[in-house]
């Protein structure tokens, strides 16, 4: 059974379309990123598969259970961390941690291990007792990925969980969540417009103007780009191109003072070339497709220039300015 | 990456829909949220009891001084401090009950509604749960108040002081449904201050607190009855000072009993918390 089916999915506001009939799959224990523009309608699918909003048109299971009849089945099933806090911050962490217990109906002689357990995995057991208005930006979003997963989710939601956190606490983040979703072979569906996170996923949808304009695997959304790109400069680069052309069929390019071709695997083809060459190499560049080539290929448009309007970018920096306290 | 364990605990399947258990238990750590809440701040429970004592020893000082005679025509022996009372104690609930219940916009404002509104348990419990809350904690702030009666030379016996915690909590349910139902029509808190001047103030001066609720003009004898706050101060005031003082409010030739006014609370309370509980469900 999938863990989340989305089949002909749409939502409309007023004469706005925030999401525009899609469809797709996420197999149980997969990691699946929505990558797209902000505006694109990442978090309105979000916002329907956790029952917050209700499909105009079409339908959605998650772990089995429809968003539009089944909401108390699907809340209890999923795990939810927002873009924006929805932390306590009168409250100290465990306190947090323990309102969600209750309000999850977890067993009540459960309460105190699964909330020990939870908040080591993110290292905040030691802080428990503190206030969260205490807590720095990474610090409160840690502590919200270690709520989402008490209840044990099939399904853990992340809108953008690192928006807004400097790129070290980003990388421990995606430590934690890797390791909790390995450990208790959970579902992960995750938004981001960091190209770098979604490299993270098994799988990525991107969607642009809320239309899901490619779903694949990281590896093969990029070699629908095209290859890889090296670039070499050498002592000859005149003998050197005539070399690779006869030697390996490749077609080459001079660019200013350097040659230019197109391989399916640089990583491997490096090596080959430096060794079987006739001339002495000077310095060589690969360079490998990006999901942001890919956005681009799909849409004609660079994901950031896509995103930058004003009020978002306002947003987040207010988000940043608030929790940079500490 | 980080070093991952191997090891994989299976899920508990869950399907059912939030049932009794489900709920009683989201109301419970909503109300004890507040509780929380209310004690770790300190400095607001106390500085919320300013304003009440301000009325109370400069208003009913200064009356008293001004206006003595007329008022002994009025109050008999009693003094005003002593009348006014039982007013400011309405007083202490109605402002902590109306913004409990309001404090809601505040959780929408920083994100914590979310988490409650995601939560496996129905609209309606969590309502009744801020519902608890607020009602608690604004009895509390009233109790609070209860140190000043012997220095009013106010007779309390533990019947009395059990019989004004029910009509104080009955009282402050009541608020707290208003403060619950603003909450859930308002967006932000931009609006707070008209709430604050056309509603909140209004409904404390016409309660009665101030001026025993007789030979007013009839406008406004025909607003003081749609105040809830009155059927609050008016038992208050009889538990703590006689019937003399407080006759009951007029409906023709009936004066409201404690017990019918304990029924209009309630029932003005239920209303309330009704259209409270249908405008939160259809909130997404």
């Amino acid at each position: 059974m999938p863990s989340i089916e989305v089949t002909g999915l749409s939502k409309r506001f007023g004469s706005l379309t925030a999401v525009d009939d899609i469809s797709f799959q996420v197999e149980e224990g997969e990691v699946f990123g929505f990558l797209g523009p902000n505006g694109a309608g990442k978090t309105t699918t979000i916002n329907i598969l956790c029952t917050l909003m209700r499909p105009t048109a079409g339908s959605a299971k998650v772990a089995g259970y429809d968003v539009a009849t089944q909401r108390d089945a699907v809340r209890q099933s999923i795990g939810l961390v927002f873009q924006d806090p929805t932390l306590d911050e009168r409250l100290t962490a465990y306190e947090n941690m323990r309102f969600h217990a209750h309000i999850y109906n977890l067993p009540g002689k459960e309460h105190a291990p699964r909330i020990e357990e939870a908040l080591r995995v993110v290292d905040l057991w030691d802080r428990r007792h503190a206030v969260v208005r205490t807590y720095s930006g990474g610090m409160r979003r840690r502590l919200e990925i270690a709520r989402g997963m008490l209840h044990y989710p099939h399904v853990l939601f992340l809108d953008e969980p690192t928006i807004g956190l400097d790129p070290q606490t980003r990388e421990h983040i995606w430590d934690y969540i890797i390791e909790l979703q390995r450990k208790h072979a959970i579902t992960i569906f995750m938004t981001t417009h960091y190209m770098e996170e979604a490299e993270h996923c098994d799988r990525i949808g991107i969607i642009d103007q809320g239309k899901l304009v490619a779903l694949d695997t990281p590896d093969a959304l990029k070699r629908m780009v095209g290859a890889d790109i090296v670039s070499l400069r050498t002592d000859d680069n005149a003998r050197a191109s005539q070399e690779i052309k006869e030697r390996y069929g490749l077609d080459t390019q001079n660019e200013d003072s350097r040659i230019r071709l197109e391989v399916a695997d640089g990583a491997e083809f490096i090596p080959r070339l430096v060794r079987e060459l006739g001339v002495v190499v000077a310095s060589i560049d690969l360079h490998r497709p990006t999901l942001d080539d890919v956005f681009l290929k799909l849409t004609g448009r660079a994901i950031r220039d896509a995103e930058a309007d004003p009020l978002t970018m306002m947003r987040t920096y207010a988000r940043m300015m608030g929790r940079g306290g500490r | 990456m980080a070093a991952v364990s191997a090891q994989t605990t299976s899920l508990p399947i869950r399907g059912r829909r939030a049932g009794l258990q489900a709920n009683a238990r989201g109301i419970y750590i909503i109300w004890y949220r507040d509780i929380i809440r209310y004690w770790r701040d300190r400095v607001r429970l106390v500085s919320s009891l300013g304003q009440p004592l301000l009325f109370l020893i400069v208003f009913g000082s200064g009356l008293t001084a001004s206006l003595g005679g007329g008022l002994k025509d009025q109050l008999g022996d009693v003094s005003y401090v002593r009348f006014l009372f039982p007013g400011i104690i309405a007083m202490a609930v109605l402002f902590t009950a109306v913004f409990s219940g309001m404090s809601i916009v505040w959780d929408r404002e920083f994100g914590f509604l979310r988490e409650v509104l995601v939560a496996p348990i129905s609209r309606v419990a969590v309502v009744l749960g801020k519902a608890a809350g607020g009602s608690t904690v604004a009895m509390f702030q009233g109790t609070i108040l209860l140190v000043l009666a012997p220095v009013l030379g106010v007779d309390l016996s533990p019947l009395v002081v059990l019989k004004l915690l029910l009509l104080m909590f009955l009282t402050a349910y009541a608020l707290t449904s208003v403060g619950i139902l603003i909450a859930a029509r308002l967006q932000s808190m931009e609006a707070f201050q008209m709430i604050m001047n056309f509603l909140i103030m209004p409904m404390f001066f016409l309660s009665g607190a101030f001026f025993p609720l007789r030979g007013l003009p009839a406008w406004m004898s025909v607003i003081t009855r749609l105040d809830p706050v009155a059927y609050g101060v008016d038992p208050m005031r009889r538990l703590l000072l006689g019937s003399d003082l407080a006759p009951g409010i007029r409906f023709g030739n009936h004066h409201l009993t404690t017990i019918e006014d304990m029924l209009v609370l309630f029932v003005f309370a239920t209303v309330m918390m009704l259209l409270a509980m249908r405008s939160f469900e259809k909130q997404e």
